[in-house]
């Protein structure tokens, strides 16, 4: 009897469990660990000793990076698209998230399924008209030509989240604030809005990171120094310092920090918000 | 705000809310439907910008018949669908494998794993590329994998026309897992401790519970990967530019679908460099249907039966 209960102590360890998964954790952290480590090292040193901790740490990869100014523009790009077009599918996105809701009549509901179904289409696919399309509206080269894309991106899953959430908002409390008084639109600012925080952020990480660690459209539509996204300057400056890896492993770090604090800070909502789309990734 | 007109009525109907929703539907309808469809009625014209002219299905018809261009084209087909089947198995069965691991009852530290795991995912393609590629290459690798008596191991497989490929699909598959593997823990999470109990009754072993029980109970779930893998895959592009290049090297070995159209749509094949958009759009419409039809093939599949 005392041996089975230690046999089943032992079971409920999961001993066989914990070592697949602590192997792939360490497959996991140790490229992410050259990476960081390295960027630390200079340039022949990362050669003769290329996996222990830096014998004397030298930060002047990162100055030099720094320093140089373009990655800062790149940087500032970057974070323009993405603010930019984060807050106009949170703005837009809200607004028609409360009409499809609200609004009971034929059209409410194909205009949902018809909106939600950009979460299934590869936007890639429409490359070559978007191209046109920007060419005609002269924003070729210029980060302007990203935002428009980004949104539409974004809707999908916008609607695909707020609605359901404004839909479980009681319907009690927005009539009383129309009995104050408050028109819809007020009724959507200051009720609808504060509630949906929760959701909004769902939606807001959702796309922060497709469009942070984006390529594609940047690669086929910018080719102007002055308006590269941060990823587009990573491939120059990839090329230009290939023979100082040091150099190069400080701009990958750098370009991945700000979602990887991102993330660390808050991973739980960084999983639970980049598999609620459940049909895009 | 003006008040709106309609405002007595208990609540009014499409003509007032159709102005909150007009913002949203001018975007996604010329920024997504329009492009997308668009595409396809460009896969019918040649010649570039404002200079297209109407050839019908030419460009269908080119792509087949044409020798080069459809060693090509069938070659990066090939190497897609390679790409998909190695994801399939090593993507997606170690999802499922972690997250059954993850989702055991008195399991510890489940949520550090799930927050590791999940670590590249948040990563640029772009930048997991380049990473690997350094540290593939032998000049590194030799000195690591010689410590452990691997040294064999230290090549140059990136340049290696044979296993180039795999190599570029571990290395996406290493990045993407943290997706599979959250969505199969999510689905497993919801099923109800009473099968598991009344299995336990039963007298079912882990394994017999795990393909008896738990499979066919996500199996939707399989199916929603399969497609999510299946549709990013046929996307793929990043991770071969960063990698190897836009041509696919070593001899496109490692040509996807991705870097076939950039090249033939977008760059321009070397050595003329011009673009050809209404072949793009050709290449693009049959990779839509492809994807259309693929997907809804899974989607039945693995429909959940009552």
């Amino acid at each position: 009897m005392e041996k089975r209960a230690k046999s089943l102590r032992l079971r409920n360890m999961n001993i066989g469990s914990h070592i697949v998964l602590i192997l792939w954790s360490v497959i996991v952290m140790f490229p992410l660990y050259i990476m960081i480590v390295n960027s630390f090292k200079d340039r022949l040193s990362i050669y003769a000793n290329p996996y222990g901790l830096p014998k004397k740490w030298n930060f002047s990869n990162y100055t030099d990076v720094l320093k140089s100014g373009d990655f800062f523009r790149y940087f500032l790009n970057s974070l323009t698209v993405v603010l930019i077009s984060l807050a106009l599918i949170l703005i837009i996105g809200s607004m028609v998230s409360y009409a499809l809701s609200q609004w009971r009549g034929k059209w409410s509901h194909g205009l949902f399924l018809f909106l939600i179904m950009g979460m299934m289409l590869p936007i890639k696919i429409a490359s070559i008209r978007l191209l046109e399309m920007m060419r005609a509206f002269h924003l070729l080269n210029t980060i302007w030509a990203l935002i428009p894309i980004y949104v539409a991106m974004g809707i999908p899953i916008a609607v695909f989240i707020l609605t359901e959430f404004i839909r479980q908002i009681p319907n009690e409390l927005l009539e009383a604030s129309r009995i104050d008084g408050a028109g819809r639109f007020m009724t959507l600012i200051t009720i609808v809005i504060p509630m949906l925080k929760p959701a909004l952020a769902t939606v807001a990480i959702y796309n922060l990171v497709p469009f942070w660690n984006d390529l594609w459209f940047p690669l086929i539509f910018i080719n102007d120094e002055n308006q590269k996204t941060l990823l587009l300057g990573v491939t120059r400056l990839f090329g230009q310092y290939q023979t100082d890896w040091s150099k190069v492993l400080a701009v990958l770090t750098l370009s991945s920090l700000p979602v990887l604090i991102l993330y660390l800070l808050m991973s739980r909502q960084f999983i639970k918000s980049m598999t609620s789309g459940a049909v895009k990734g | 705000m003006k008040k709106p007109a309609a405002k007595n009525r208990l609540n009014p109907g499409g003509s007032y809310w159709i102005w909150y929703a007009l913002p949203a539907i001018f975007f996604y309808v010329l920024f997504m439907a329009f492009p997308l469809l668009d595409s396809i009625r460009m896969s019918l014209y040649t010649g570039t910008t404002n200079n297209f002219t109407f050839v019908g299905l030419d460009n269908f018809t080119r792509l087949f018949t044409d020798p080069d261009l459809f060693a090509r084209y069938w070659g990066s087909m090939k190497n897609t669908v390679v790409f998909f089947i190695v994801h399939m198995l090593v993507q997606n069965v170690l999802g499922i494998v972690f997250a059954v691991l993850i989702t055991q009852k008195n399991m510890k530290g489940s949520k550090l794993y799930q927050t590791i795991i999940f670590i590249p995912t948040t990563f640029a393609v772009l930048v997991t590329g380049y990473l690997w590629k350094l540290l593939l290459n032998p000049v590194w690798s030799k000195n690591a994998l010689a410590s452990i008596g691997l040294e064999a191991l230290a090549k140059p497989w990136l340049g290696n026309e044979k296993y180039a490929l795999l190599f570029v699909a571990f290395v996406s598959c290493w990045q993407w897992i943290g997706i599979p593997t959250m969505m199969f823990a999510a689905a497993l999470q919801n099923i109800s401790d009473d099968i598991y109990e009344a299995a336990d009754i039963a007298g079912a072993n882990k394994w017999q519970v795990f393909w008896h029980i738990k499979l066919p109970l996500i199996k939707p779930t399989v199916g929603i990967v399969t497609i999510l893998t299946f549709v990013n895959n046929f996307n793929a592009f990043d991770i071969v530019f960063a990698m190897e290049n836009v041509n696919g090297a070593p001899g496109y070995a490692t040509d996807l679908l991705g870097t076939f159209f950039y090249r033939i749509g977008i760059a321009g094949q070397h050595p003329i460099g011009i673009p050809d958009p209404g072949m793009g759009a050709a290449i693009a419409s049959i990779t839509f249907v492809i994807l259309m039809v693929g997907s809804l093939f899974v989607m039945k599949l693995t429909e959940a039966k009552e």
